[in-house]
This record gives structure tokens, C-alpha cells and sequence, in this order.
């Protein structure tokens, strides 16, 4: 049996999430989908789910057309997802969370499932009670449920989509051990993660995107710096930088050490100058986030000194640090960067004048906002909400509210989703204020925009800094092989 | 026809408005059938019993009053994307701040009654600042911080009443002894209403217009509403805010109460807050948060409760079909601007 998949188009705004994908798996095998956030695994696996509706393209099974326009079709065409989080149903028991969306009865055959799930659970070694509430279960169980429901469906094709995030490396290791044998009986699956260690660890083969894009595939084993190639994208600068001469040390890293949501960074010693760009590389989770979220004093470090110009910022809050020059621009643009239904004149209002005065002048905050929105070419109005606009404008509105006096600025995916013009335009605001003196720190998962822009380029893995590069030392080969834990 | 499209969706909310009460209206009336009253007749006797004759006017504002100041209370928190249940406790403790001054304190009546009402807004402020450090600082969401604490507000007031301040010789529920006259906000000649309470709330009302219209504060509050997080990282010191709106909900509040004892009961009541609290919670869903239609509203609800006392004595209703008709209006609208929100959301896709 073949899936194919079959130049699949979707995009949201004026920018594809998924452009012309095309894969095809054959059962039996364990196929690997790999990519960074936003690269457009999800959007895939939300239309095989039938979630969304692809705009172009075919998905055939057996060289037999499917029409997934609803999940209901998409689990009778014989496609089976497990989601990241198991979606059970908390206060029910095992047997009736297995039972739920398996029957269209009226009465539910309690014993017949009964039987299956037995049945199943033997075969896998699966440790269920049937009669235990799922609120008592792990998440592990949780997700063994989750299985045994799936495959009492029948399917022909089971997703996997970033099924290790929130279970334990003993359980990782029971899931492993299911999934293999579920391709050994012919099985056709397929294992979205952007974990590399878990996809060589698993996979046949594995399709990398990019950008919306499938940037390759490979047979498994290969060496993992290959697809961290594919997933970074070209391995070579697109634009000549001219590097001006750098400044005095702006900011100082020593012997830090952070920990938020499950990503930690240890740095001993880091030091950014001013007028100089530096490059994060890494992939996701390695302790990038965690580091620039560290210096802009959005997390608490458990130890560690940061010295930014004069300044001992140690103890000192995100208020008081932004008040000292630095700006955090967060990747996640609605969730942390704008208030979604403030419109930009009242974000204006919001960020400008701090103190002086409590009473707005709406008329000055209006047209400070049309002023700005020229400046910065924004396409909306000053009336126009946060939510309303693109992910390219929402990026610009960001630059439009950093405050004048910036020196450092911390980004995280400065141009991750944004066309090629806006992200071209972000990184001329950039560079001018660099020109300006300004200190620039930037996390990416695109080598392009790394080795392009970068005047030294540091490599996390797995929490820590595992090497520095000068602008004249870069090797994207060396940097690859580092961000993928091997050492060279 | 695209003009009158752009036309109905750009007047959407009057429209929703509109239709909601039109629908809720004619509910209403349906209901009001079934239960045995002639509709042209129950609608006379509202409109009759709440504004009939000065006396009911008078009566009616001053139910206008406590509503209009909790709904104020209720604005403010609300812009800050908060439940504050707990206004009803509020009111309770301002209204037992406020009768501490009327019992213990002797001075001229107008600096008495400045004193009560300053009284009031502390005992409110407080109450309020109470449920904003459990949520701030204990992470005890509001609604369950409030509510516990109005339980424990009713304790207190029902101790108060049959306790150390009853009645010389009887502990009895229903009240304190009244206040000396002097503690008696002025009224119009023998009428309730009391100038005094009705410049309070409008006061009230126009504050928290004017907040969070045009101070950088209520902006800041209504940022911090939406998105906590991302409201903190343009600058926005999301805590103190939040701290600010419960203590200035609480002194709304507190001032209601304050209005419940010097200008209506003149002494404390055990049920003083009179339901108020929940009620203004109503109000405020169905004036869309903003506080010239709560006021419109509030005003509303006061003529409901005053006028249908009259279905129960001209047409033996029972009362409750007052409460019933508030019900049905505030599903209906919710409803009904549910379906236009959503219709909206389709147009723009």
C-alpha cells in the first residue's frame, strides 16, 4: 500500500504553509517528517486529518483518490492521528474513551470493545484497566489508549504527530517499541517531529520542510548534520554584509544559568560588542529561547551575572531592563508581541510618553500612528487591530514600537513566516541600527539569514553553547555537525 | 445591495441591540401571557408603578443608584478581563464602614456624610484589594477569592446585627437601631431620593467612562485584559494594574454600600447589598461593557423591579416574574450578539 501525496498547496495570508508538497510512503515503512516550528508540518497533518482543506494538490491511497473534508472522512478513508496531547476524555473511563468515536450505534457494545481492547492490549503490552477513570493515567497510558482506539478503527495509515513532547524516556522507549511493531505488521506511519535524535532514532526515511517547502529527503541512517542542512536551508550566505567597525563591549554573559518551560541554557561566559550581530544557531528546544529571554529578564536565571554597558542588571526586572536600552522582540507575534485587539493607534498610545502623562491625546497618538505606519510601511490603518494584519506588518508594528533609545535588541526568529519583502525590509531596519550602535542578538532556524547577517555565529545544543564563530571562521559543515551534538 | 450589506455590518451592534430587544421583548410578553396577564395591561402597570408619580420615580432612582455603582465597579474590573464576583461583598463592606461613621461619630451632617462615604469607599477598597491579593499573589482566581469573601462579608454583617450593634434590648434581623437624622442623606422634601446618592453614581459612571476612555491607565487595564503577557512586554505593569482595578472596583462598590445605609435604610440590614452586586453583573453583559448603556440599563432594570411590585398587587402575579423578564432579556441579547459576532467573523473571512 501507497500513500501519495501529491503537490499540496495551503497558505494563509500571502505566505504558503504548505507550497507544492509531495511525498509518498509505502507501508510497512516508518516515515519521518521533520522540520522546525512553522515550517509546515502541522498544516500537512491538520489537512490528512481533514482540520483544514487543501487549496491544491491530491492524496491518494493505493492510487485511490481521498476526499478529506472533515475528520470523519479522513478516519474512514483509513488515516488514524495521534495528537500531541491525547485527546481523552478525563472523568471516563478507559472502555469508554475507547468506545467514544468508534460506533455510530446507539447502544454502545460495551463487551465486543471490551474484548478488542483486551485484545489489543495484549498484543502491544499494553497496561490498561478498563474500568480505571484516564484521569489516573499517565500521559504515557494516555497515549496507549489513544493507540488502542485508533487501531480498533482500523486504519490503514497512523500519524504520529510530536508524540514524545510530554512523556517520559521510559515510556518514549514503550511508544518506540509500539510504533515499530505496528510497522512491522505492515502498518504505514509516518512521524512528525523536529527532533532529530528521535527521527534517526525511528525512522526509514524521513521528508524535511522548509518554509512550506519539502527541502529533501533521505534514506535512514545519514549523517544527522545532513538534515540539519536541509532543515537550516542553504548553506551559504545570499548577501554580502559590509561589517563596520565594532564598538565597546555593550553586553557581558557570565556563568548563567536558566531554566523555563523545559528548555535550560548554561553560558559561562558570552560578550556582544556594539555595532555587532550575533547569530543563535540551533535547533528548536536547544536553549536559545531560554538564553535571550535570560538577557531581556523575561525569565528568572538561577544564577549568573549580566553586565549591559555600565549597568549590573542582576535582580532587575524586564521593566527596568527595557528602560536601560533593551528590547525583546518575541517569535510568537500575537501571543506575547501585540495585544491582538488593541488597534495600532492605541498601541501607540500604549508604549508612548511613558510617564509624562496619564491623560491620552488621542489626536497626537492618531497621528503619530499615521506617521509611523509610513515610516515603517505598514499596510493597515491607525485603526486597523493587531490581529488584523499580517505576520509581515505585525513584525513591522513591533520595529514601530521599540523604543528610541534601544541599544540591545534580542530577537527570536526575526523573519520566521514573513515574505521574502518583509523580511528583507526587517533586516535593512536592522542593519541601520546596528549603524546606529546598536547591539543585535538573533535566534534562526535559516542558515541563510544566519550566515548572511551574523558578524559571529554561537551553536546551542541541548543547553549549552558548544561553539563560537567569528564572521571569517564560518563553516556551515563545522556549524551543522555542532547544532546536531556531534563533535568534530 | 453591497451598500446595504456595508451598511448592516458596519451598524452591527445597534442592529444586534435591536433585534435583542425586540426578540427579548416579545418573549417577555409570551411569557407573561402564559402565566395569565394581559400584556398591554402588565406593560401600563411597569411603566405606571416605576414612573407613574414622583413618589415612584423617586423609589426607582434609588434602586438606579446601588445598580448603577455596582455596574461601574464591574466595568473597571472587567476591562482588566476579571471576574469580580465578589462586589456584592464589597458593597456589604462599605455599607458596614459607612455605619461604623453613622454610629460612633458626631459632627456637622454634611462632614458626617463626606466621613461615610469615605468611610464606605475604604471599606470597599479594602474588600476589593483583599480579593486582588488572593488572586495576585495567591493565584486564587477572583471568582472564587469574591465570592468567599462576600460569604464572609454576610457573616460579619449578620454578627454586626445581632451582635454588638443591636437594637438597645432586642437582637433582632431586621436591623440595626437607624442612625441619628443627621447621618440621613438629604433628600427631596418628604420623597427617597437623594440627590446626594444619584450625584455619586453618576460620578461613578463617568469616572470609569473617562478612565478608560482616556487615561493611560484604562488603556493600560484593557491591554492587560487581552493579553497579560504581551502587555508586559511593551511596559505595561500588569500586577500593579490589576491591583488598582480591584481597589477602585472596591471603592465603587463601597460607595454603593454607602448609599444602601445613609441614604435608603438609614441603618444596617443584614441583606443590605440587596442583591445589587449580582444583578449589576447582568447589567454590565448587557451594556457591553460600557458605562452610559449600563447607566441606561441600570436605570431599566430599576423601573423592572420597582414596577412589577404593581403585577402583584393589581394582577396577582407573583414578583419574581420581574427577575424572570431580567433573565430572559440578558439570554436573549447575549445570544442574539453571539450570532452577530459570528456572522461578522464569516464576513471578514
Amino acid at each position: 500500500m501507497t500513500l501519495e501525496i501529491d503537490k499540496i498547496s495551503k497558505h494563509f495570508g500571502n505566505v504558503y504553509a504548505n507550497n507544492n508538497v509531495s511525498l509518498s510512503i509505502d507501508s510497512g515503512e516508518i516515515h519521518g517528517l521533520l522540520g522546525e516550528n512553522g515550517a509546515g508540518k502541522s498544516t500537512l497533518v491538520k489537512i490528512l486529518s481533514g482540520f483544514f482543506e487543501k487549496e491544491a494538490g491530491e492524496i491518494r491511497l493505493d492510487g485511490q483518490l481521498l476526499d478529506l473534508s472533515s475528520p470523519k472522512d479522513s478516519i474512514n478513508c483509513g488515516i488514524g492521528i495521534l495528537h500531541q496531547e491525547p485527546m481523552v476524555f478525563l472523568p471516563f473511563s478507559v472502555l469508554d474513551n475507547f468506545l467514544i468515536g468508534s460506533t455510530d450505534q446507539f447502544l454502545a457494545p460495551r463487551k465486543q470493545a471490551l474484548k478488542q481492547l483486551q485484545e489489543i492490549c495484549n498484543k502491544f503490552d499494553f497496561e490498561l484497566d478498563p474500568d480505571a477513570p484516564v484521569s489516573l493515567l499517565t500521559i504515557g497510558q494516555r497515549q496507549q489508549l489513544e493507540i488502542a482506539r485508533l487501531l480498533w478503527l482500523d486504519p490503514k495509515v497512523l500519524i504520529f504527530d510530536e508524540p514524545t513532547n510530554a512523556i517520559s524516556p521510559v515510556q518514549r522507549e514503550k511508544l518506540f517499541t509500539t510504533i515499530r511493531q505496528l510497522a512491522a505488521d505492515g502498518m504505514l506511519v509516518i512521524f512528525v517531529s523536529h527532533k532529530l535524535d528521535e527521527i534517526a532514532a525511528i525512522c526509514d526515511s524521513v521528508t524535511v520542510l522548509r518554509k512550506g517547502e519539502v527541502a529533501g529527503s533521505k534514506e535512514l541512517p545519514c549523517p544527522e548534520s545532513e538534515l540539519i542542512a536541509l532543515m537550516f536551508g542553504k548553506l551559504f550566505p545570499s548577501k554580502e554584509i559590509e561589517t563596520p567597525q565594532k564598538g565597546g563591549i555593550q553586553l557581558t554573559v557570565s556563568n548563567l544559568k536558566s531554566i523555563e518551560d523545559r528548555e535550560s541554557i548554561e553560558v559561562a561566559n558570552f560578550e556582544i560588542r556594539q555595532s555587532e550581530i550575533v547569530g543563535i544557531a540551533g535547533i528548536e528546544g536547544a536553549g536559545q529561547r531560554t538564553f535571550l529571554r535570560a538577557i531581556a529578564g523575561r525569565n528568572s536565571p538561577e544564577s549568573g551575572t549580566i553586565i549591559s554597558g555600565r549597568n549590573l542588571l542582576d535582580g532587575t526586572n524586564y521593566h527596568q531592563r527595557l528602560e536601560k536600552g533593551l528590547y525583546y522582540m518575541p517569535a510568537d507575534r500575537l501571543g506575547e508581541g501585540l495585544i491582538s485587539e488593541l488597534t495600532i493607534t492605541e498601541h501607540i498610545a500604549l508604549v508612548e510618553n511613558k510617564k509624562r502623562n496619564q491623560i491620552i491625546d488621542w489626536e497626537m497618538s492618531y497621528l503619530r500612528a499615521t506617521e509611523l505606519i509610513s515610516h515603517f510601511q505598514i499596510q493597515g490603518t491607525p485603526e486597523s487591530k493587531a490581529e488584523s494584519l499580517s505576520g509581515g506588518n505585525q513584525q513591522r508594528l513591533m520595529f514601530a514600537l521599540m523604543p528610541t533609545d534601544a541599544d540591545t535588541i534580542l530577537l527570536e526568529h526575526p523573519t520566521r513566516g514573513l515574505d521574502i519583502e518583509s523580511a528583507d525590509w526587517i533586516w535593512n531596519q536592522l542593519l541601520d541600527m546596528r549603524s546606529d550602535d546598536c547591539s543585535i542578538i538573533f535566534s534562526s532556524s535559516d542558515f541563510e539569514e544566519l550566515l548572511s547577517y551574523s558578524d559571529k555565529i554561537i551553536v546551542c545544543f541541548a543547553g549549552r553553547i558548544v561553539g563560537e564563530f567569528e564572521k571569517s571562521e564560518f563553516n556551515p559543515a563545522h556549524i551543522a555537525s555542532l547544532m546536531s551534538g556531534s563533535q568534530i | 445591495m453591497t451598500y446595504l450589506k456595508k451598511m448592516f455590518v458596519s451598524n452591527m451592534s445597534v442592529m444586534s441591540a435591536f433585534c435583542a430587544i425586540t426578540i427579548s421583548l416579545m418573549l417577555a410578553i409570551l411569557l407573561l401571557w402564559f402565566s395569565g396577564a394581559p400584556p398591554i395591561e402588565t406593560g401600563k402597570l411597569l411603566l405606571e408603578g416605576s414612573l407613574g408619580n414622583a413618589t415612584r420615580l423617586s423609589d426607582t432612582s434609588m434602586v438606579w443608584v446601588p445598580l448603577a455603582l455596582a455596574s461601574a465597579s464591574l466595568i473597571i474590573t472587567f476591562a482588566a478581563g476579571l471576574w469580580n464576583i465578589g462586589v456584592e461583598g464589597q458593597i456589604i463592606v462599605g455599607a458596614i464602614f459607612a455605619s461604623f461613621v453613622a454610629r460612633e461619630f458626631d459632627a456637622p451632617a454634611p462632614l458626617l456624610w463626606g466621613a461615610m462615604i469615605m468611610a464606605g469607599a475604604l471599606g470597599g477598597m479594602f474588600w476589593g484589594g483583599l480579593t486582588g491579593l488572593l488572586r495576585i499573589k495567591g493565584k486564587v482566581n477572583e471568582i472564587f477569592g469574591g465570592l468567599g469573601l462576600t460569604f464572609v462579608a454576610t457573616g460579619i454583617v449578620i454578627y454586626l446585627v445581632i451582635g454588638p450593634w443591636k437594637r438597645a434590648g432586642i437582637a433582632s434581623t431586621s436591623g440595626t437601631a437607624p442612625f441619628d437624622s443627621k447621618a440621613w442623606f438629604p433628600t427631596i422634601m418628604d420623597l427617597r431620593v437623594s440627590p446626594l446618592a444619584i450625584l455619586l453614581a453618576l460620578a461613578g459612571l463617568w469616572l470609569v467612562y473617562y478612565l478608560l476612555k482616556q487615561s493611560k491607565f484604562g488603556l493600560q487595564l484593557r491591554a492587560t485584559g487581552i493579553n497579560a503577557i504581551a502587555a508586559s512586554r511593551l511596559g505595561v505593569r500588569t500586577e500593579r494594574n490589576l491591583m488598582l482595578a480591584f481597589l477602585l472596583g472596591g471603592v465603587l462598590a463601597g460607595i454603593a454600600g454607602t448609599v444602601q445605609v445613609g441614604a435608603m435604610h438609614h441603618k444596617l440590614v443584614p441583606s443590605i447589598s440587596g442583591g445589587y452586586g449580582y444583578l449589576a453583573i447582568l447589567v454590565v453583559l448587557l451594556g457591553n461593557y460600557k458605562s452610559f448603556r449600563s447607566g441606561l440599563i441600570s436605570f431599566f432594570f430599576a423601573m423592572i423591579a420597582v414596577g412589577s411590585i404593581q403585577w402583584q398587587l393589581r394582577l396577582d402575579l407573583h414578583s419574581s416574574l420581574g427577575g424572570v423578564t431580567q433573565g430572559i432579556l440578558v439570554l436573549v441579547v447575549l445570544v442574539v450578539m453571539a450570532i452577530f459576532t459570528q456572522y461578522q467573523r464569516n464576513q471578514r473571512i
